[in-house]
């Protein structure tokens, strides 16, 4: 092997001594207090499609507390992205980049880059947010003190639509007899209803039908929709990402699949419906924030960032689906960080504070009115057992131009969810032998 | 100057066919040895050791996997992901099933299965050649991560569908999870690609070697010359595959931590075969440099807009990075399409007869 | 067991003629689509003996220069014109700067100089158009949109008018470059730079003015690939992926054969339909991912070379 590796550790020495330029604590250039707050993103690769709305929300929500408020609580607010393109290497080189810098929390936006990142949590004192995707199971805040999905899992969706459903036949037990097809992407996401769904099936005599897309052939759906002609399901429900969605949704036009029985988990985003043309009226998919920029926080986020020119969102994509999303995720973010300089009385925060102000979290009607939220979401309370909220989402159509809400908030089955949730977290510990109790003492009452 | 070997007389055949024929590089090998199991975790720090060196190593075994195949032995593939999911999924199976072995025995013997999956896909090699062989690899590729996503009991039905590592020890440290440190984690990296680069370095300079050469160069003139293909090309496959395969359980539980299917896809087969072709076919130094080039060039290459006190968004960077990338491997090719270890070769023969141009 | 796999499925395919014929129709579109991509690959295998791994992205590049243009204001048969003009110019630098240093280098050598131009392409790409995924512009380039639905069977066969267009226009691709193989000085000359470089070069053929060709050739398919990809779904780099399913369609067909490549594209195309349709439930489905690589497998095993390949001779 000779010299190879004498050339290969001054590369590595090199590349070591150009980050440490980087590493070391963040401090504001004025040298007065600063929180560090990275983003995961990803404006590149397969997923960017989602990836950019998202990462655009998050920073344009935090631009604006820095623009308007001068950050957080007095503090700064220090943003820097990390491009991940959904990829679970690069997502673990950016958390080993960020990781000694004093990080108020991360968040990985990749169920991928996760599910690693759970264990080391509580070790490197670094809260994980992981909103409305990653390990359900991590609602639970007595086995998972440091990570935090609010304000929904994908199983308390997965009730919200089979409720839906419900509602719109008249009746849980109509649902008997009835047959509900499945489209998901063939990966940990798409597949973790399953096993509820199933039970769902056998509990209210529905017949199930899986439809699962591999990520390779997520643009290649037509034997999936070929099997949906076939089968006749009463309602198709989709859990995608991606290029999956906009092409379900495509090809369940091109089939004449009713549209308005075509119901999503919170996913998709007004380009993935437009791109199906007239068609795709009536598509309906959860949510549970507002869209458009009818909002005091979207119109704060207009004035402050994007029209000085500091967003990079294009003209008019400001207040769409995911880019709301991105700045409900942010506003999470802000609130974690605040409440922690309550209770602490510290103006930069660790990330042991802000975990313990992300438990803290408490979302009343007056609260979201002051955050310029009011209609924009529901009420939103965390606690030490419950990092989640398990929230009510709504249903939202697509009329063509636009997601229309429809009715009012649905609530999670708890009955069921919550069982299964328990199951799942216990699982999860037996399986991680040594996995700690949690030692974390708790805030809130 | 430093690097001549005047006076040194080799006096036998054995030390005129030694695999450091020059002092020089028997000490160079030493100080390297010794700058990375000793001056490396004490100085390396944690980015370092666990964001660069442990994916380095971990990619150059893989890379030394299929080079062992494709750059020794001639056969193209395309599925050293799936090979290295083998191995994951194995280790993972064996030390949920078997907890109180040590974690370092079932890395080893993980590879096993990887090396017995790759010989039933390395079957067509007989008939099939060149790049029409790459789709019987693809084929194991796709399969066997379809296979990963769709039976259950390989991740023991966790309901993420992903496997994680649990904690196991070493002499009572942790080595796996996350209290494990860096350097453990590192150290531990370390010495199984050090053992298995000596080992490869041992086969291939050997009757095996030389056996996967002559069937690489020429498969019909090496069978008249009295080598059976069969054995041959399924042992190439066989150990490459074992490589692969204790490289993928490397990358799970001391590097990651916990993987989903998707980790193991078509792009990681791909940047592997790419590491392997920069660094030089055939040759074991080339799948050190390939690694290096491969992986380390963007992440040196992100961290130089900050030097450069350019604030450009992570997106650009990225972009360049992508574009930067893609002209060095092209301009690398042109300048010496053999490859960095040619290069590194030239260097030497260089230095040997410096000043004199030749 | 047995059952459900020799029997059932054909007890369904006449049970439902209609859903068979669909899902022929189905499996053969997606086969001229897989045909399309493996078109481009075929030609500058032919001609270079390159082995090209960009091809995948030059499909996705070609359609995102198309609608990123579009999006900036330029009309869309002004952007189509440019489009081509674009890929021109990609094939000229691709035969200055690559191919020309790299002139009778091994083929691995000249395969991995591709995966430096997806790298660039790549970058590239995104840095022009940016990496959110656009709408095809379907209609502006007078595609139709909407579906044919033909009763027959005791059921219903919908038939997407953009199929149908992707069918006719990758016939008259093909036709077109069969007569230009055939029939002009040029396609003479491609076809005896195929046959030997030394040969070609020694004739008085230059050797990099028919890379141009070439690689623009591959760059105008590229472009109607990208164009009847990008209406099916939407124009992103996810494509690439897709782009992937072209090898074993090359595999099958031969890497030097144009008829190859389309019949190679509709037997995949069938082939994985169906077994996906039919089968794959049997196992919990999604085995389109690999279907098509062990259907090229099991004819590779029969013809090395290919259906259509150039018989492999070896001589010590």
């Amino acid at each position: 092997m000779g010299y190879m590796s004498k050339v290969l550790l001054s590369a590595a020495s090199g590349a070591a001594m150009l980050l440490g330029g980087q590493l070391g604590p963040v401090q504001a250039q004025d040298g007065k207090d600063a929180n560090f707050v990275p983003l995961f993103t990803y404006r590149t690769g397969p997923f960017s499609g989602s990836g950019i709305p998202i990462a655009n929300g998050m920073r344009d929500y935090l631009e604006m507390l820095n623009q308007r408020d001068g950050g957080v609580g007095g503090a700064k607010i220090v943003i820097e992205e990390c491009e991940t393109g959904y990829d679970t290497k690069k997502g673990l080189e950016c958390y080993e980049a960020v990781k000694g810098r004093n990080p108020v929390m991360v968040n990985p936006w990749s169920t991928g880059i996760t599910l690693p990142l759970i264990p080391r949590a509580a070790v490197d004192k670094i809260p994980v947010l992981s909103m409305a995707y990653g390990l359900s199971a991590s609602a639970d805040g007595q086995t998972f003190p440091w990570i935090f999905n609010p304000p929904n899992t994908y199983w308390d969706g997965l009730s919200v639509i089979v409720k839906h459903i419900a509602d719109e036949l008249g009746g849980l037990d109509k649902l008997k007899g009835k047959k509900i097809g499945y489209i998901y992407l063939d990966a940990g996401f798409g597949k973790e209803p399953i096993p509820m769904f199933e039970q769902f099936a056998k509990d209210l005599g529905f017949e199930l039908k899986l439809y699962p897309v591999a990520a390779t052939d997520m643009q290649n759906q037509s034997s999936q929709w070929l099997g949906v002609r076939r089968d006749k399901p009463d309602y198709m429900v989709m859990y995608g990402w991606g290029a999956l969605n906009p092409t379900a949704i495509k090809e369940a036009t091109r089939i004449n699949y009713p549209m308005n029985r075509f119901i999503s988990i919170w996913w998709p985003s007004e380009d993935d419906a437009r791109s199906a043309g007239a068609g795709a009226k009536g598509f309906r998919e959860l949510n549970w924030h507002g869209v458009g920029t009818d909002f005091p926080v979207l119109k704060d986020i207009q004035k402050h960032v994007v029209d000085k020119g500091l967003s990079k969102v294009a003209k008019g994509k400001e207040g769409e689906v995911l880019y709301n999303r991105g700045v409900y995720n942010s506003m999470l973010i802000a609130e974690g960080i605040r409440n922690a300089q309550k209770l602490t009385g510290k103006k930069a925060v660790t990330g042991e504070d802000v975990r313990r102000g992300l438990e803290a979290i408490n979302l009343t009607p007056e609260r979201l009115k002051e955050l310029g939220m009011e209609g924009f979401t529901d009420p939103l309370k965390l606690g030490c057992a419950d990092h989640n909220g398990h929230g009510a989402a709504f249903v939202q159509e697509w009329d063509g131009e636009k997601y229309v809400k429809i009715g009012g908030p649905i609530k999670p089955m708890e009955d069921k969810v919550g069982p299964v949730a328990a199951a799942a977290a216990k699982d999860y510990v037996e399986k991680n032998a040594g996995w700690p109790k949690r030692s974390e003492a708790c805030d809130s009452k | 100057m430093l690097y001549r070997e005047t006076g040194q007389f080799k006096t036998s055949y054995k030390a005129d066919m030694a695999v450091f024929p020059i002092r020089q590089d028997r000490i160079g090998l030493a100080i390297i040895l010794l700058l990375a199991f000793v001056a490396m975790p004490l100085f390396g720090g944690g980015f370092l050791l666990s964001a660069v060196m442990i994916p380095l190593l971990v990619f150059a075994l893989a890379a030394l996997g299929l080079n062992l195949l494709t750059g020794y032995t001639g056969q193209l593939s395309l599925g050293t992901a799936g090979f290295m999911g083998v191995g994951a999924y194995a280790c993972y199976k064996l030390t949920t099933f078997f907890p109180e072995v040590n974690l370092i025995v079932w890395i080893l013997a993980s590879g096993f299965f990887s090396a017995a999956v790759g010989v039933v896909f390395g079957l067509p090699s007989l008939r099939i050649k060149g790049f029409y062989l790459a789709v019987a690899t693809l084929a194991a590729q796709f399969f066997l991560q379809w296979c990963f996503i769709r039976i259950p009991w390989l991740y023991n039905n966790n309901v993420s569908g992903a496997i994680e590592a649990p904690v196991r020890t070493l002499f009572g440290m942790p080595i796996t999870g996350p209290h494990a440190t860096p350097e453990l984690r590192y150290l531990v990296v370390l010495s199984i690609v050090a053992l298995l680069t000596w080992i490869a370095s041992n086969l291939v300079h050997g009757r095996i070697g030389r056996s996967w050469m002559a069937v690489r160069d020429m498969d019909i003139a090496a069978e008249l010359m009295g080598i059976r293909l069969l054995p041959t090309k399924l042992l190439a496959f066989a150990v490459s595959s074992f490589y692969c395969g204790v490289a993928g359980a490397l990358m799970v539980f001391l590097w990651y931590g916990s993987a989903e299917p998707e980790v193991f896809s078509i792009s990681q087969s791909f940047l592997i075969l790419f590491m392997v072709i920069i660094g030089g076919l055939g040759s074991l130094i080339g799948s050190f440099l390939g690694a290096a080039l491969i992986y380390g060039l963007p992440i040196v290459l992100k961290s130089l807009f900050p030097m450069l006190g350019l604030s450009v968004g992570a997106a650009t960077v990225e972009h360049i990075t992508f574009m930067v990338v893609g002209a060095m491997i092209i301009g690398f090719l042109i300048v010496e399409p053999h490859g960095l270890a040619s290069i590194w070769r030239t260097i030497k023969q260089k230095l040997r007869v410096w000043p004199f141009p030749y | 067991m047995l059952y459900n796999i020799f029997i059932d499925p054909f007890v369904q395919m006449a049970g439902a003629p209609d859903l068979l014929v669909q899902a022929l129709w189905d499996g053969l579109v997606s086969g001229v689509l897989y045909a399309l991509i493996a078109l481009g690959f075929v030609l500058i295998f032919k001609a270079s003996g390159v082995f090209n791994f960009a091809q995948g992205i030059m499909v996705v590049f070609a359609a995102l220069t198309l609608v990123g243009l579009y999006e900036k204001g330029v009309p869309a048969w002004v952007a189509l014109a440019l489009t081509l003009v674009v890929m021109f110019l990609l094939a000229v630098a691709v035969e200055r700067v690559v191919l020309r240093p790299l002139v009778n280098q091994p083929d691995i050598i000249l395969f991995m100089a591709t995966f430096g131009l997806t790298y660039f392409l790549i970058g590239f790409g995104e840095l022009v158009f940016g990496g959110n995924p656009k709408a095809m512009i379907t209609e502006q380039l007078g595609l139709p949109r909407g579906v044919i639905d033909v009763e027959m069977l005791g059921g219903r066969v919908s038939l997407q008018k953009i199929d149908i267009a992707a069918a006719i226009i990758a016939s008259i691709m093909v036709a077109a470059l069969a007569v230009f193989f055939q029939k002009t000085r040029i396609g003479r000359a491609l076809r005896a730079v195929a046959d030997s470089h030394k040969a070609a070069l020694s004739v008085g053929i230059s050797l990099n003015q028919i890379w141009v060709i070439v690689w623009f050739t591959a760059g105008v398919v590229a472009l109607a690939a990208g164009i009847m990809w990008g209406a099916r779904s939407e124009v992103s780099f996810a494509l690439e992926i897709v782009a992937l399913k072209a090898l074993p369609v090359l595999v099958l067909g031969g890497f030097t054969s144009v008829p190859g490549a389309i019949v190679g594209g509709l037997i995949i195309g069938v082939g994985e339909k169906l077994g996906e349709f039919y089968w794959g439930p049997l196992v919990g489905g999604g085995i389109e991912t690999w279907l098509a690589y062990f259907i090229a497998l099991a004819f590779l095993l029969f013809r090395p070379q290919g259906l259509f390949g150039e018989k492999i001779i070896e001589r010590i």
